[in-house]
């Protein structure tokens, strides 16, 4: 093969590709990225689990098993599956409302959605104490009914609802714009009814988005930490979400009860990356097919 | 016309925007109101002196000190990152572009004590540092290690994109005209990466100046030197101040709107720029 042999002689002669960079400089950039990834993103991850492991397996087993442990996993759980469902149902919605319908004022509405993005978490609980709580305005009204919403496990759900507002809307908002209208139309003109053409046809064309935006909200709700501290009131076994209780057996010096709990909140966000890519890798798979399917 | 007829065709706005502003209100916009209706109940002077106590004027001074820098050393090394993982093939590249996400799935508390647990003075890395006098755990460093862990991803993921959409004709072309590669770089490729890079920045200096799990680990918190902001107001509302608390969770609210709308601006150009070539 000519062309071979002629590459070969360029390569020991002159090759140099002029849009790329000298071999030693995109080795010492790709050393450098590493050092700063390994320095800020390995090192923690390898740290977690092994303090975590520092006293044996007995006494992990035992950290992860307590009953204030378990307790802690359940409130989580229960968080989350309060949370999840009731912003994926609201960011349906608004990405609906925002991507279908023209309308004044959406690029405010989008922004205002954005909202709990820019508060801090730890304002994210203060507001609810200050509705809720002991001074808050409806503070003597729930004392008078014998209800808590304030260091009790209505507040910490209101606060992870809030913390995690905006992520499925987010996701779908882009999504549904790019898709525009006419499949919706097409059904609609065939007879389709609203909710079968949601269910049929918007649905199944943001399936990835919506799986993103999921999996995002539960990844925050679950590992809600400020928000969360300001409205729970700390009480052990009652009001004490997984973060909660790292940061409790932290404070008593437990290291590694308390980096046991804390490695399975980092196989959470572990778990949480691979479905991420998963799902990234999926779509753009969808995507791939789509377009072999309309040039073909 | 044709607008408004498409208007009609398609089912549920009104539902669905009803859902959405009813619950934007009750979970979002009400609660955000009751900030500044509570801080009415302080008179502008008092108000004026809660949040300019010298130990709050040096809380805003640390958490905005740390999260510029923080923001930053991640616009650096965002951007070789997202340079590397873009334009270089290398082994375990796939795995690492993946993990550049760690920061958004850890829950902040175990960023917090994995940071505090290799920085303090028996740590991995602390073992090292602190006979060469760097100390980083309990001390205004670590807030700023804390604030770069938590702001890692975006100036990379808002490179990214823009970086592999950028055309090899214009680097080509450069090239072709006689630039080197550092010219390249510096006039062909950095202009157009610009409006990502400051989006990039600003959503992490944004998120950083809010963060509080990660930070009460590390900082130590010793008043005057590395209190955060918002750790004065969980400590003012353990004392059961709560109007101090409000003040100075007012004088955050209004600072991170107007760097929301910022952020919002910074990509409407971006997205303009970039929509347009």
């Amino acid at each position: 093969m000519h062309t071979t042999q002629f590459q070969q002689y360029q390569g020991k002669v002159a090759y140099k590709r002029a849009t790329s960079e000298p071999t030693w400089v995109r080795w010492g950039l790709i050393g450098l990225a590493l050092a700063f990834l390994g320095l800020f993103l390995l090192i923690p991850l390898a740290a977690v689990f092994a303090e975590a492991l520092r006293k044996g397996w007995g006494v992990y087993l035992a950290a992860i098993t307590e009953a204030d442990a378990l307790s802690a996993m359940k409130l989580t759980l229960i968080a989350s599956l309060i949370s999840v469902p009731l912003n994926l149902v609201f960011g349906v919605a608004a990405a609906w409302a925002i991507t279908k319908f023209d309308f004044k004022g959406k690029s405010f509405l989008i922004t205002l959605i954005d909202l709990p993005f820019a508060v801090s978490p730890v304002i994210a609980g203060l507001i609810f104490v200050l509705i809720f709580g002991l001074q808050g305005w409806f503070g003597e009204w729930l004392i008078d009914h014998d209800l808590k919403v304030v260091f009790a496990v209505p507040g910490i759900v209101l606060a992870t609802i809030f913390v995690t507002f905006p992520f499925v809307a987010r996701e779908l908002i882009p999504l549904m714009q790019a898709q525009g209208k006419e499949e919706e139309e097409a059904a609609l003109v065939l007879g389709a009814s609203g909710w079968k053409m949601l269910w049929h046809v918007t649905l199944p064309n943001v399936k990835w988005g919506l799986i993103y935006g999921v999996i995002l909200t539960n990844a925050r709700a679950m590992g809600e930490f400020g928000a969360v501290s300001v409205v729970s009131g700390h009480i052990r076994g009652l009001t004490n979400t997984m973060p909660l209780h790292v940061e409790i057996l932290y404070n008593e010096y437990n290291y590694a009860a308390a980096f046991a709990v804390a490695s399975l909140l980092t196989l959470l966000a572990l778990v949480t990356l691979v479905l991420k890519t998963y799902v990234e890798w999926q779509a753009s798979r969808d995507a791939a097919n789509i377009e072999k399917e309309v040039t073909a | 016309m044709a607008s408004q007829k498409k208007k009609h065709l398609l089912p549920g706005f009104g539902l669905s925007l009803g859902v959405t502003l009813v619950y934007l209100s009750l979970i979002v916009l009400i609660p955000l109101a009751a900030v500044f209706l509570r801080t009415t109940e302080l008179s502008l002077h008092e108000f004026w002196a809660v949040v300019t106590t010298p130990r709050v004027v040096a809380t805003y001074k640390l958490t905005f000190g740390a999260s510029l820098l923080a923001a930053v050393i991640n616009l650096v090394f965002g951007l070789l990152t997202a340079w590397v993982l873009v334009r270089y093939q290398f082994f375990g590249k796939k795995v690492l572009d993946a993990l550049v996400d760690l920061p958004f799935a850890l829950p902040t508390a175990v960023a917090g004590i994995a940071l505090t647990a290799i920085y303090a003075p028996n740590g991995w890395l602390g073992q090292w540092l602190e006979p060469h006098g760097i100390k980083v755990a309990f001390t205004p460093l670590g807030v700023v290690v804390a604030l770069t862990f938590i702001g890692l991803p975006f100036v990379v993921r808002t490179v990214q994109p823009v970086l592999e959409d950028f055309s090899a004709e214009a680097e080509e072309a450069a090239a072709s005209l006689g630039a080197n590669r550092w010219q390249t770089f510096y006039k062909i490729i950095l202009p157009a990466i610009w409006p990502a890079l400051l989006t990039g920045f600003s959503l992490a200096f944004a998120r950083a100046v809010g963060e509080y799990g990660s930070v009460i680990f590390i900082a130590g918190n010793m008043p005057m030197i590395s209190e955060i902001t918002p750790l004065m107001i969980i400590t003012k509302l353990e004392q059961y101040d709560y109007a101090g608390a409000t003040a100075i969770a007012v004088v955050m609210l209004v600072i991170s709107f107007v760097l929301l709308l910022l952020i919002n601006l910074l990509q409407w150009w971006s997205n303009h720029r970039h929509g347009h070539k």
